[in-house]
């Protein structure tokens, strides 16, 4: 009796989703192996906030879920001299909590906090969202601006990837069948740095972003002038960008409106958005220049928190 | 079809051990193999919250949770908040605020409500609303639930048990 109520309960209500088969290896080697043998029909679930998402719809169709989460590599969250070792599969809500990531990579902790709810925080992975490569990802301008690299396993053995390199269109990228993404490696900010992420959505929370910009700066002594500072878009493009030539105004410029302003218009330059239900392509344009303007003031005034601390 | 597998998991204290398919969620393994109906299946893509369930001791959506992930996890449903008769301050600030109407997302709201409690036990306004985005409602309205919960952190404070 029950089981029928249970099957009843299944078919009208609940298609089942694509069958698949799971592992969920434990060292990175056992990962590659299985990655190569499948070449190319297994998916990696780290958080898998989007992936049983998209099994679920049939845009993607796996036949083989490889649950990266027991790899130590991909787990890795560490601060060191060098810099912020990230691995692939740690959770948003790992990087918000540490208060040395909120210290040194601000950005990317914008970014990890408004991606989804608690819930999505709690699984979602920045690895995750790099992989899957939409072109509104929230953490991938975070990452362009603290100048993140990329470690690459595969067969042939690792590789390192810039960030602003990684996606190649919506939803694609550069990794290769069998390949996985370990980790990001994010450099040590110089001192006097600060950076900011920040996003414009219609509602409070729990959008996507209509533009998105990340931006690094690092100040001089005085803390009148920027030494160096790095901005990125997201949404405005088939990948996020880089904005090298708004980048390049920054270098020893006064702080000061003009300077953020010359930024935003460079960095308006290079967006080349869709026109969507989310926006215009002229919104977005417009949208780019002012939250290039906004990001930049408050990243100016964290390195200049950092400098007085 | 992928061969089932066998997963035990510690439920609201209790060790269970259970059978299921890779492709299968927590949350329908909740609710269709443990018959644990408590926990609603809204939108099932992440969006409404009204599956969320505690995942070694954080919020999650349990239809964007493959059951076997849960393999030695630590799970806890709307059905473990209450100690047998004795509710929760979370639950009873729910009751006696009518911060519900159909019902179908409150398992949602009282888990995530009590995560955040546990999180931070004095929020304001503010916290609750951006900490409770990611559950929805469509009937009651959320200034009823955000009130429930703002009440919720004072019946705590006043030594009313977790």
């Amino acid at each position: 009796m029950r089981v029928a109520v249970q099957s009843s309960i299944q078919q009208r209500h609940r298609p089942k989703m694509r069958d698949f088969d799971y592992a969920a290896p434990a060292t990175l080697q056992e990962a590659v192996t299985l990655f190569s043998r499948h070449n190319g029909a297994a998916r990696a679930l780290a958080g898998g906030t989007d992936l049983i998402d998209h099994v679920r719809t049939g845009r993607v169709t796996p036949d083989v879920v490889i649950d990266v989460k027991r790899i130590p590599e991909l787990n890795r969250l560490e601060i060191t001299p060098d810099g912020l070792r990230l691995g692939a599969a740690v959770p948003c809500w790992r990087i918000y909590e540490s208060a040395e990531i909120r210290e040194s990579y601000p950005a990317l902790v914008d970014a990890c906090s408004i991606i989804g709810g608690i819930q999505i925080q709690s699984r979602a992975s920045v690895g995750g969202n790099l992989c899957n490569s939409g072109p509104a990802a929230d953490t991938i301008p975070a990452l362009i601006a603290h100048s993140a690299v990329c470690v690459i396993v595969g067969p042939e053995g690792e590789r390192e990837v810039p960030v602003e390199q990684f996606c190649t269109g919506p939803g694609r990228n550069v990794l290769q069948p069998g390949e996985i993404l370990v980790e990001m490696k994010l450099p040590a900010p110089p001192p006097r740095s600060g950076s900011h992420y920040r996003r414009f959505i219609p509602r409070n929370e729990m959008d996507i972003a209509v533009v998105g910009v990340g931006a690094a700066v690092t100040l001089d002594e005085s803390g009148t002038s920027l030494v160096c500072g790095r901005i990125a878009v997201g949404a405005v493009a088939p990948t996020p960008l880089d904005a090298v030539d708004a980048s390049n105004l920054l270098a020893g410029a006064p702080v000061d409106d003009e300077t953020f302003q010359k930024a935003a218009a460079a960095a308006r330059a290079i967006a080349v958005p869709i026109d969507d239900m989310r926006g215009t392509r002229d919104y977005r344009v417009h949208l780019t220049g002012v939250l290039t303007e906004r990001v930049l003031r408050e990243a100016v005034s964290r390195a200049q928190q950092a400098a007085g601390a | 079809m992928s061969k089932k597998q066998v997963v035990t998991a510690t439920i609201n204290g209790r060790e269970e051990t259970f059978l299921c398919e890779p492709r299968q969620t927590l949350l329908e393994v909740l609710r269709d193999v443990l018959r644990m109906t408590g926990t609603k299946e809204g939108c099932s893509n992440g969006n409404c919250g009204a599956c969320t369930v505690m995942l070694n001791g954080r919020p999650v959506d349990s239809c964007l949770v493959l059951a076997v992930e849960c393999e030695n996890a630590e799970l806890e449903t709307v059905e473990g908040l209450a100690a047998g008769d004795q509710l929760t301050p979370v639950q009873n600030a729910f009751l006696e605020g009518a911060a519900l109407q159909c019902g179908v997302c409150t398992p949602g709201f009282l888990v995530s409500a009590t995560a955040l409690l546990r999180e931070n036990p004095e929020p304001t306004e503010h916290d609750v609303r951006w900490y409770l985005a990611g559950n929805l409602c469509r009937c009651t309205g959320y200034d009823k639930i955000v009130r429930a919960v703002l009440d919720a952190a004072e019946r705590r404070r006043n030594a009313e048990t977790v």
